[in-house]
């Protein structure tokens, strides 16, 4: 008897992932580090002397691009780029995505990015010092932009279809493949090349340090990202790429590629309310529209990749919204910042990656640091202990600033026989 | 006469820079084929010359520049009369 497939239309897979973060700059490491609980959190001592409250950021290499790449590519490059060039390499690699692919097929990419500071700084600095635009360089205008990531990757690899940057603060990344999920689903698109890039330097996150944001722990930096912990001051900055390949199912059969997992749907609201202090409701109404979408029960999400940032309103706001819509099912919640710190623009699409191989080799990372829940985490089930676990389905919240909400639900791909 | 000083310093800044082997570098070569410049790079010209031998020049400055020795002589010249 033959298999009988059915329902497979506007279905939207994961057939590949990349990652760059400050626990490991490929998947392999990445995934030893959410095993083992590893921060990788550190202290940056420029940020001492530039009169910051925090020292802490996630600590990582920028890529040696000077035997990957020729002149003219890297020189348009932001760090940034960077970042998001080296996770895609790996997505496209593990997505068995070449680049005979590429140029004949409409391949298109959207990345999450909310700044490039740091080279708006080194350029507006050598105007200001040389007086005279042109010995800024011909590289500078595309480091410095917000599209840096797209633009960039999109002549590098030469992709044909659409090429935007999503920004959406710390929920760029999300935002990113939920509207790669959109555009597939809508028949619009067969391959997009999602992610999210933050850059990792002090001038991204200076006017942040400002506003108190930041944890004050400068003397135990892999202590200091504590989500939901009753005892957490604040979240530590990081950064990197992620990168996921979107594809309709069609497609990611025809050219026999892996099927990772499958997108089930993408929730999405806006607070409507203060620019920086998160409420209840507006994440509460995200993930009620990711959960309706995706026609699974309540009772079917097993994992919560939480946004959790370690900040004293925000997890706690979001740990309210979590018990409210989950009542007395209690699914795993986690939140990987401990570990990774807040990688921002990146984190919603970090985030995927994390909780996609978390689902791929049966565990639940540790939320590291949370050892006393508070009146609203007590709510939910934590875990600070890496738990053996075999789950199907998860839920990755991101927020960001303006309250922008993104909820997206991914699950194994199961064919009904 | 310019000093071969001076034209293997030109050789080196621009082999290094454009990411070329030094040895393509001959003085009747074509500047622009030989290092695969774009209109682009000529503005990284501009930033090489004025870090390396201390002056400014505009990009138009390079129309009449057709080989290294050209350049060679644009260079020389505008030192001496710096």
């Amino acid at each position: 008897m033959g298999v009988y497939i059915h329902n497979t239309m506007n279905r939207i897979v994961i057939t590949g992932m990349g990652i760059y973060s400050c626990i490991g700059q490929n998947l392999d490491e990445v995934r030893g580090s959410l095993l083992s609980g590893k921060s990788g959190v550190g202290i940056d001592p420029l940020r001492e002397g530039m009169g910051f409250r925090s020292f802490l950021t996630g600590i990582l290499p920028d890529p040696n691009l000077n035997t990957l790449l020729e002149r003219r590519k890297r020189i348009s490059m932001s760090q940034e780029a960077g970042y998001a060039y080296m996770a895609t390499v790996e997505a496209l690699d593990n997505a068995k995505i070449d680049n005979d692919f590429l140029v004949s097929h409409d391949v298109g990419i959207l990345y999450g990015n909310d700044s490039s500071a740091l080279a708006v700084m080194e350029g507006v600095d050598l105007i200001r010092e040389k007086k005279n635009t042109t010995l800024v360089g011909s590289g500078s205008v595309f480091q410095s932009m917000n599209s840096t990531v797209s633009m960039n990757l999109s002549v590098i690899f030469k992709l044909k279809g659409i090429n935007l940057t999503i920004a959406g603060a710390c929920a760029s990344g999300s935002h990113a493949i939920g509207m790669g999920f959109l555009m597939i689903q809508s028949g619009l698109q067969d391959c997009i090349i999602c992610g999210g890039a933050q850059e990792v330097n002090p001038y991204a996150v200076s006017s942040f340090d400002g506003l108190n944001a930041f944890s004050q722990r400068n003397d135990s930096p892999t202590e200091a990202s504590r989500p939901f912990d009753a005892d957490r001051d604040g979240l530590v900055p990081s950064g990197g790429a992620a990168t996921l390949i979107l594809e309709s199912y069609e497609s990611a059969v025809k050219r026999g590629a892996p099927i990772l997992a499958e997108v089930k749907s993408y929730g999405f609201s806006s607070n409507g309310d203060h620019i920086s202090v998160p409420n209840v409701d507006g994440p509460k109404r995200s993930i009620l529209m990711a959960i309706k979408n995706s026609g699974l029960a309540v009772e079917q999400i097993q994992y919560i990749n939480a946004h959790a940032t370690s900040t004293p309103i925000g997890d706690f706001n979001e740990a309210m919204a979590i018990a409210e819509v989950f009542g007395s099912h209690k699914p795993y919640v986690g939140s990987t910042k401990s570990m990774t710190g807040h990688e921002m623009w990146m984190a919603g699409a970090s985030e995927v990656v994390y909780s996609l191989l978390m689902m791929q080799h049966s565990f639940i990372a540790p939320t590291i640091n949370f050892n006393t829940p508070d009146e609203a985490s007590a709510l939910l089930n934590i875990t600070n202990k890496c738990i053996k676990y075999d789950f199907d389905t998860f839920l990755s919240n991101s927020f960001g600033f303006g309250g922008t909400n993104s909820t997206l639900i991914i699950k194994k791909l199961k064919l009904s026989l | 006469m310019i000093d071969s000083t001076l034209t293997e310093k030109i050789n080196t800044i621009l082999a290094e820079e454009f990411e070329v082997d030094v040895d393509i570098i001959k003085p009747q070569a074509p500047l622009m084929e030989t290092l695969d410049l774009d209109s682009l790079d000529l503005v990284d010209m501009v930033v090489l010359i004025e870090h390396n031998f201390g002056f400014t020049i505009k990009a138009k400055d390079f129309v009449g520049i057709k080989t290294f020795e050209d350049f060679y002589h644009f260079i020389n010249s505008r030192m001496d009369g710096a």
